[in-house]
C-alpha cells in the first residue's frame, strides 16, 4: 500500500486503521476528563450539598447560583455525565479506538474491510462528541432527563429545562453516535471474517479479538431498535404523536393533549439496546484482560476454547434480559420470572470466564508489570461487581433496590471499573506498539493504587447505601431524616471520588513523559506471541510487508524444547511443535 | 457434499468463509441491521395493537385492492432485479441494463402509489397526531413506519439510477449489481411484513 504523504493526509484525514483508532482513543481520553469532571461536580454537590462552592458558583452562574447548584443542574450534570462516560469515553478509548488499532493487525490484515467507511465513522464520531459537549451552551441547559432519556421526561419539553433543547441536541447526537458505531461495528465484522490472514483459524484468534468480534455484532443488531426509538422520541417532541406519551399527563397545571402511547414501550426499545450495549463495552475489557494474563504469567490461558464459547454464550443470552431493567415498571410476574430466569443464566457463562482468567494466573510465574496488575484489577472488579448482579437479576431482590446506589455501585464497578481497568491495562500494554516507547513502569503502579483502592471503597460502600435505601438521582438527601446515616457517608465517598480523579493526573503525566522520553520499546518488549508483535513500533503503512502465515494459536509460552519460552504466531512447525 | 474438513479449510483464514468478497458480507450485515431498525418499528407498532382497546378497521380505511396493487408492483420488481442480476452474472449486459431500468420504473411507480395514497388519507384527515377513524396511534404509526419505508425505496431508486448508468456505460462489476439486488429484495422484504402487520391483520 502506498504511503500517503503530507500530514493532513497521514495523521488527520487518514485512512489507516492504527491513526484512526489513536484519533478515537485520544478523543475518548478528553471526553474523559469531561466526564470525570462532571463526576467531580456530583461529588462536591452530594458531600457538601449545602456548602458554598463560590469559585464554581463564577465560573457556572446559571447552574450553580452563589456556588449552591440547583436541582436542574444536578439532574443535568448526572445526565451527561453518564452519556458522556459510556458513549463517549468508554466506547470511543475501549471498543472503537482498541478495536479498530487491535483487530487488522491481529489477524494478520493490512487495513480494515472498507477503511474509507472508517475514517468516515470516526470523522462522525467526533461530530457527534462536539454536538454533545455543545448541549450545554443551549438554551435550557444540557438535557436532564439520564443517560437512559426516559419519557415523559424527555419527550415534554417544559418537564424541566433540559428537556427543552437540550434534548433535542442529545438526541440529535445520538444519532450521529449510532450511525458511526454501526458503520465502525459493520467494518469489525467484516474485517474479522473476510481478513483473516492464511491460517488465521476462528480458534486461533486471540481472545482480544473474539471479544471485539462479539461486541460488534451485539452492537450491531441492538443499535437499531434504538434509532427506531429515537426517531419516535422526536416525532413526540416535535411533531405531535403520542408514542410513549399516555393520556391525561398533567405538567405545570396543564393537561397535555397527547393520548395512547405508552412510556413503557421506550423502555422495552431502550433496554434492547441497553443491555446488550453493557457486553459491548465490557467484553473488550475482558478480551484485552485475558490475552494480558498469559504473557506475563509465561503459560497459556486456562480454558481457552471454553473463553470463546462463553463470550459467545454471554452475547446471546445478553439480547433476551433486557426486561431486568424494568421489574418495577410494570410487569407480568411471569414475565419477570423469565427475565430474572434469563439473567441468572448469565452468571454461568461469565463464572466459567472468570475461573479461567483467575486459571490464567495460577502457578504462572508472574511477571508483575503495569499491564498486568491492571488485568489482575480487572479479575477482582469483576469478581465483586458481578455478585452485585446476582441481586439485581432477582426481580424479588431487585424490587427493593432498584433505583438506589446498589445499581449506582454495582454497575460502576462493572461497565465502569472493569472497562476503565481493561482500557487502562490496554493502554499500558500496547502503547510501546502505538508510539514506540514503554511508559513509565512505577508511575504506571502508583496510577494503579491511587486509581483502585479508592475507586473500589466509592463503590463498595455505595452497595452499602443502597441497602439502606438510598435513592439515586436525588440532588441532595439532607431533608431525609431515615437517611440521616447514609447521607453521612457521602463526604467521605466524595472525598475518595475525587481522590480517583486526581489520581488520573499521574497517569497523563506517564503518558506525555512516555511520549517522548520514555524507554524505546523495540518490535516486541513483552516476549508476546501474537501477530502484532512480530512488526516494528509503530508499525508502517499496511502493517506487514508480505501477509504473514499463522501457523499456531496465540498462546504458546514455555512449550517444551523451545529455547525462548514464547513462540510467535507466525513460526514454522520446525521452529516449534504445533500444539493448536 | 461438503466434508468438515473443507468447511475447517474455509474458516481457517486467508480467504472469506462465505465464498463471497467483504463487501457482501458487509452488505449482508448492514441488511440485518436494517431489518432490525424496522423490527423497532414493527415492535412498536404490536405494543400499542396490543394496548389499545379498539383499533381502527383496516378494510375500511384503506382502499385494499390498491394496496394489493402496489405490493404487486413491488415483487414484480424484485423479479425484475433477479433477472438484472442473473444477466449480469451471464454476461449479458445490455439485457441487465434493460432489467435494471424495469425495476427503477417498478420502483417509481410505487413511489407514484404511495404519495396518491397518502394524499387521500391526508385529505381524509389523517395526521400524525390523530385521524377520523379513533386511536391517534394509528395514524402515527401508519406515517412513520411507510415513511420509513418510503425513504428506502427512495434509495433504492437512487441507487438503481447510478448502477443503471454505470453499467450502460460498463463501469460497474457484476458484484455491485448483486449488492443492489440484495438491497433491493430487503426493501421488498421489508413491505411484505409492512404489507400484512398494518394492512391485513
Amino acid at each position: 500500500m502506498d504511503e500517503p504523504r503530507g500530514f493532513l493526509r497521514r495523521y488527520v484525514f487518514s485512512t489507516d486503521h492504527k491513526v484512526i483508532g489513536i484519533q478515537y482513543i485520544l478523543t475518548g481520553l478528553v471526553m474523559g476528563l469531561f466526564g470525570a469532571g462532571l463526576a467531580v461536580l456530583i461529588r462536591l454537590q452530594l458531600g457538601w450539598p449545602e456548602v458554598p462552592k463560590t469559585l464554581l458558583g463564577v465560573w457556572l452562574p446559571n447552574g450553580m447560583p452563589g456556588g449552591i447548584m440547583t436541582p436542574e443542574f444536578y439532574l443535568a450534570v448526572v445526565t451527561m455525565h453518564g452519556t458522556i462516560m459510556v458513549f463517549f469515553f468508554i466506547s470511543y478509548v475501549l471498543v472503537s479506538g482498541f478495536g479498530n488499532y487491535l483487530v487488522p493487525l491481529q489477524i494478520g490484515a493490512k487495513d480494515m474491510a472498507f477503511p474509507l467507511l472508517n475514517m468516515l465513522s470516526f470523522w462522525v464520531a467526533l461530530l457527534s462528541a462536539v454536538v454533545m459537549l455543545l448541549s450545554f451552551l443551549v438554551e435550557g441547559g444540557a438535557a436532564a432527563a439520564g443517560w437512559t432519556a426516559y419519557p415523559p421526561l424527555s419527550a415534554v419539553a417544559s418537564a424541566v429545562p433540559g428537556s427543552a433543547l437540550g434534548q433535542s441536541v442529545w438526541l440529535l447526537s445520538m444519532a450521529l453516535f449510532i450511525a458511526s458505531f454501526t458503520m465502525s461495528g459493520l467494518n469489525i465484522v467484516a474485517t474479522v471474517f473476510s481478513l483473516r490472514a492464511p491460517g488465521m483459524s476462528m480458534m486461533r484468534l486471540p481472545l482480544t479479538v473474539w471479544s471485539y468480534f462479539i461486541a460488534s455484532i451485539l452492537g450491531v443488531l441492538a443499535f437499531p431498535p434504538l434509532t427506531a426509538a429515537a426517531i419516535m422520541l422526536l416525532f413526540d417532541r416535535h411533531l405531535g404523536t403520542s408514542f410513549f406519551l399516555p393520556a391525561g399527563l398533567v405538567i405545570g397545571g396543564t393537561v397535555l393533549p397527547h393520548q395512547g402511547g405508552s412510556p413503557l414501550l421506550w423502555q422495552h426499545l431502550f433496554w434492547f439496546l441497553g443491555h446488550p450495549e453493557v457486553y459491548v463495552l465490557i467484553l473488550p475489557a475482558l478480551g484485552i484482560a485475558a490475552d494480558i494474563l498469559p504473557v506475563f504469567t509465561r503459560k497459556p490461558p486456562f480454558g481457552y476454547r471454553w473463553s470463546v464459547y462463553s463470550l459467545i454464550a454471554v452475547g446471546a443470552l445478553s439480547m433476551v434480559v433486557w426486561g431486568h431493567h424494568m421489574f418495577v415498571s410494570g410487569m407480568s410476574p411471569f414475565t419477570g420470572e423469565y427475565f430474572s430466569l434469563a439473567t441468572l443464566t448469565i452468571t454461568v457463562p461469565m463464572a466459567i470466564y472468570g475461573v479461567n482468567m483467575l486459571g490464567s494466573v495460577w502457578g504462572g510465574a508472574v511477571r508483575l508489570t503495569s499491564p498486568m496488575v491492571w488485568s489482575l484489577g480487572v479479575i477482582a472488579l469483576f469478581g465483586s461487581g458481578g455478585f452485585g448482579g446476582i441481586y439485581l437479576g432477582n426481580a424479588t431482590a431487585d424490587m427493593q433496590l432498584h433505583d438506589t446506589y446498589f445499581v449506582v455501585g454495582h454497575f460502576h464497578l462493572m461497565i465502569g471499573g472493569v472497562t476503565m481497568f481493561g482500557m487502562f491495562a490496554g493502554i499500558y500494554y500496547w502503547f510501546p506498539k502505538m508510539f514506540g516507547r514503554l511508559m513509565h513502569e512505577g508511575l504506571g503502579k502508583a496510577h494503579f493504587w491511587a486509581t483502585f483502592v479508592p475507586f473500589f471503597m466509592v463503590f463498595f460502600a455505595q452497595h452499602f447505601q443502597g441497602l439502606q435505601g438510598m435513592p439515586r438521582r436525588y440532588y441532595a438527601f439532607s431533608t431525609y431524616e431515615y437517611l440521616r446515616e447514609a447521607a453521612a457517608q457521602n463526604g467521605v465517598i466524595s472525598m475518595l471520588a475525587i481522590a480517583v480523579v486526581a489520581g488520573q493526573f499521574i497517569f497523563l503525566a506517564n503518558f506525555l513523559w512516555s511520549l517522548f522520553r520514555g524507554r524505546v520499546a523495540g518490535e516486541d518488549p513483552w516476549q508476546a506471541t501474537t501477530l502484532e508483535w512480530t512488526v516494528p513500533s509503530p508499525p508502517p503503512h499496511g502493517n506487514f510487508v508480505a501477509q504473514p502465515i499463522v501457523r499456531r494459536w496465540p498462546y504458546d509460552y514455555s512449550v517444551d524444547g523451545v529455547s525462548h519460552d514464547y513462540v510467535p504466531q507466525t513460526a514454522t512447525a520446525s521452529e516449534a511443535a504445533v500444539t493448536s | 457434499m461438503e466434508t468438515t474438513a473443507h468447511i475447517a479449510d474455509r474458516w481457517g483464514g486467508g480467504t472469506c468463509p462465505f465464498d463471497a468478497g467483504w463487501k457482501k458480507v458487509m452488505m449482508w450485515s448492514f441488511i440485518v441491521t436494517d431489518g432490525l431498525l424496522f423490527a423497532g418499528f414493527l415492535g412498536g407498532y404490536g405494543y400499542a395493537r396490543t394496548m389499545a382497546t379498539v383499533w381502527p378497521d383496516q378494510a375500511t380505511v384503506f382502499t385494499l385492492p390498491f394496496i394489493a396493487a402496489m405490493t404487486f408492483v413491488l415483487i414484480s420488481s424484485s423479479a425484475t432485479m433477479a433477472s438484472a442480476v442473473w444477466s449480469a452474472r451471464h454476461n449479458q449486459r445490455a439485457a441487465a441494463v434493460r432489467y435494471v431500468w424495469l425495476t427503477l420504473a417498478g420502483a417509481v411507480l410505487f413511489l407514484g402509489m404511495q404519495a396518491y395514497e397518502w394524499t387521500h388519507l391526508i385529505n381524509e384527515g389523517a395526521t400524525l397526531s390523530s385521524n377520523p377513524w379513533g386511536d391517534p396511534l394509528f395514524g402515527a404509526y401508519f406515517f412513520v413506519t411507510t415513511g420509513f419505508h418510503g425513504s428506502h425505496v427512495l434509495i433504492g431508486a437512487i441507487v438503481l439510477l447510478v448502477l443503471g448508468i454505470n453499467l450502460a456505460r460498463g463501469r460497474t462489476t457484476t458484484e455491485n449489481v448483486e449488492m443492489a439486488g440484495l438491497y433491493w429484495h430487503f426493501v421488498d422484504l421489508v413491505w411484505v411484513f409492512i404489507f400484512t402487520c398494518y394492512y391485513l391483520l
